[in-house]
């Protein structure tokens, strides 16, 4: 009950500045949904799997939405693709585009 | 006109934020400036690592200390291809050099008991670590009283679990390479759920695997409590048949009830098995601290969870991760799964202590490779969504699936996966 209070009243308080906070970490939330494979940011360890930081957002919605439609054949990321929306995709792709890549 | 005056506009704003980016900056540096909050991590597996990575990586200035009992990370995701002779234990062995790098301060301790109400975590060597915030997660630990005879001494030392990554997995590897040729490996699987579905049915096959070539006489019996292979049915069901036809045995509905260390036997419920090998797998519930700190509110077994938050619902301050949390639907215990959790209490827990509202539509993934073959390997894979009206995860009507075939494109993927995983929590 506490903790519910906790994050009602920290909604209420947030619902200005702090809300903007909020929607600039979306696509960084996102994203690191991705990164047990795609690396940290993105920025991929090893060759098998292509690194996404630093690729720009239209390529990496483009990919995805291939990997959706199977226009692009996959093992897998066909069936994760489909887990998210189009507005999340975006997020997640905006977010990538904007990290270096890995040295 | 505007111009000029959407100019200065602009310069208050920017002297604004540069006056409120101010503290942030002076913490850029490691442990330099006021800290926004405490947060101590007991336990350093796939969950508490990445959320103290995460923690540092998001929040920058926020105090993290990581307590783990162990010097180093051992996975336990690739241990099955340590049994079958593919990979050793420096293959899966990862230190936590790169978390300190990144300021996290660890601790190798043993937690004895968390002080809900003084908000500090108890060392049994008589420290405590004060906390705004601490997230338990302990993994599991083993209903051995559920198996007659287990929890005895000279069974715990001779019949072993390997369900834990780490000087089982050895022991277990060891009792393997002692076996003489035509000998019996007998695997007993729990009743769902338990710590990595797919799990044992891939130790089934890595020890087949190793046996296949170097002692074709032996047997690996799989004695399953559950009344059917409890993932990847139909990609294990081949596997065993393409690459293990006279090796593997799988047993349903199998559930052991006791086992006598003295003669290895595995007692089940219409009939005794005796074993070379016998590994059991018992049955599981939330790692110890969890209980003894009163988290275990669902069936006495997990710990309920805010999926906003990942914070205990019977508990306010503490969050837990991983195998531990009773399972939303359809949410598998699994390495990547307690590492996608971490990441959003880590996002949760900043925002909270920055006084913000957490975000309210958190996403989490699962991707799991099994290996069939040293090469072969088969995924499910599944996306969950926060659902507001239910308060819970759920996977996303058509997402996820298995692999149509064991390949050697996801072999390397696997492999992939582990590197990357590994990074992303360790800060490697």
């Amino acid at each position: 009950m506490t903790h519910l209070l906790r994050i009602a009243a920290a909604l209420l308080l947030g619902a200005g500045g702090a809300a903007l906070a909020q929607d600039a970490n979306l696509g960084r939330n996102l994203a690191a949904t991705c990164a047990n494979c795609h690396g940290t940011n993105g920025q991929v360890r090893g060759d098998t799997v292509k690194p996404l930081a630093g690729v720009s957002a239209d390529k990496i919605v483009a990919m995805v939405n291939d990997f959706k439609s199977g226009a692009q054949p996959a093992t897998i990321m066909h069936q994760i693709a489909k887990g998210y929306s189009d507005d999340q995709i975006r997020a997640i792709a905006v977010f990538f585009a904007a990290q270096p890549a890995r040295k | 006109m505007a111009h000029a005056s959407n100019l200065s506009r602009r310069r208050l704003l920017h002297a604004g934020l540069a006056v409120a980016a101010l503290p942030l900056a002076g913490c850029a540096g490691l442990g330099g400036g006021p800290s926004i909050g405490r947060v101590v991590v007991v336990g350093g597996g796939y969950g508490g690592a990445t959320a103290a990575r995460y923690l540092r990586l998001w929040g920058g200035n926020v105090d993290v200390t990581l307590v783990e009992r162990y010097a180093s990370f051992v996975s336990c995701p690739i241990s099955n291809l340590v049994l079958g002779g593919h990979k050793q234990m420096s293959d899966i062995t990862v230190s936590y050099a790169g978390l300190e790098a990144i300021g996290v301060k660890r601790v190798q301790a043993e937690v004895v008991a968390i002080d809900v109400q003084a908000r500090e975590v108890r060392l049994t060597d008589g420290r405590k670590l004060p906390y705004d915030r601490v997230i338990v997660s302990p993994g599991v630990d083993f209903m051995l009283d559920q198996v007659a005879g287990l929890a005895a001494p000279a069974a715990q030392e001779k019949i072993l679990h390997g369900w834990k990554a780490g000087p089982q997995t050895a022991a277990l590897r060891r009792q393997l390479e002692a076996m003489p040729d035509g000998g019996v490996y007998a695997l007993t699987i729990p009743k769902a759920p338990y710590r990595c579905p797919p799990g044992p049915y891939e130790r089934a096959c890595m020890v087949a695997s190793y046996f296949k070539q170097y002692k074709p006489r032996s047997k690996v019996l799989v004695l399953d409590a559950n009344p059917e292979i409890t993932s990847k049915k139909g990609l294990f069901e081949k596997a065993f048949a393409d690459h293990y036809k006279g090796i593997v045995e799988y047993r349903a509905n199998n559930e052991l009830k006791s086992v006598d260390a003295a003669t290895n036997t595995a007692k089940l419920e219409f009939d005794d098995v005796r074993a070379d090998v016998l590994n059991v797998v018992p049955p599981q519930r939330a790692g110890d601290i969890a209980r003894t700190t009163g988290l275990l509110n669902m069936n006495n077994r997990w710990a309920g969870v805010n999926w906003l938050t990942m914070e205990s619902t019977a508990v306010p301050g503490v969050h837990v991760l991983g195998d531990a949390t009773f399972s939303a639907p359809a949410m598998p215990k699994s390495g990547h799964m307690a590492n996608q959790h971490a990441k959003v209490a880590a996002a949760a827990i900043i925002q909270v202590l920055k006084g913000a509202p957490v975000n309210a539509a958190p996403v989490v993934m699962n991707t799991c490779y099994s290996f069939v073959t040293a090469l072969d390997v088969v995924h499910v894979a599944s996306v969950h969504q926060y659902d507001a009206a239910e308060k819970t995860f759920k996977p996303v009507p058509g997402s996820g699936g298995v692999s149509t075939a064991a390949n050697q494109v996801e072999g390397r993927y696997a492999l992939s996966w582990a590197q990357n995983i590994w990074a992303d929590m360790l800060a490697t």
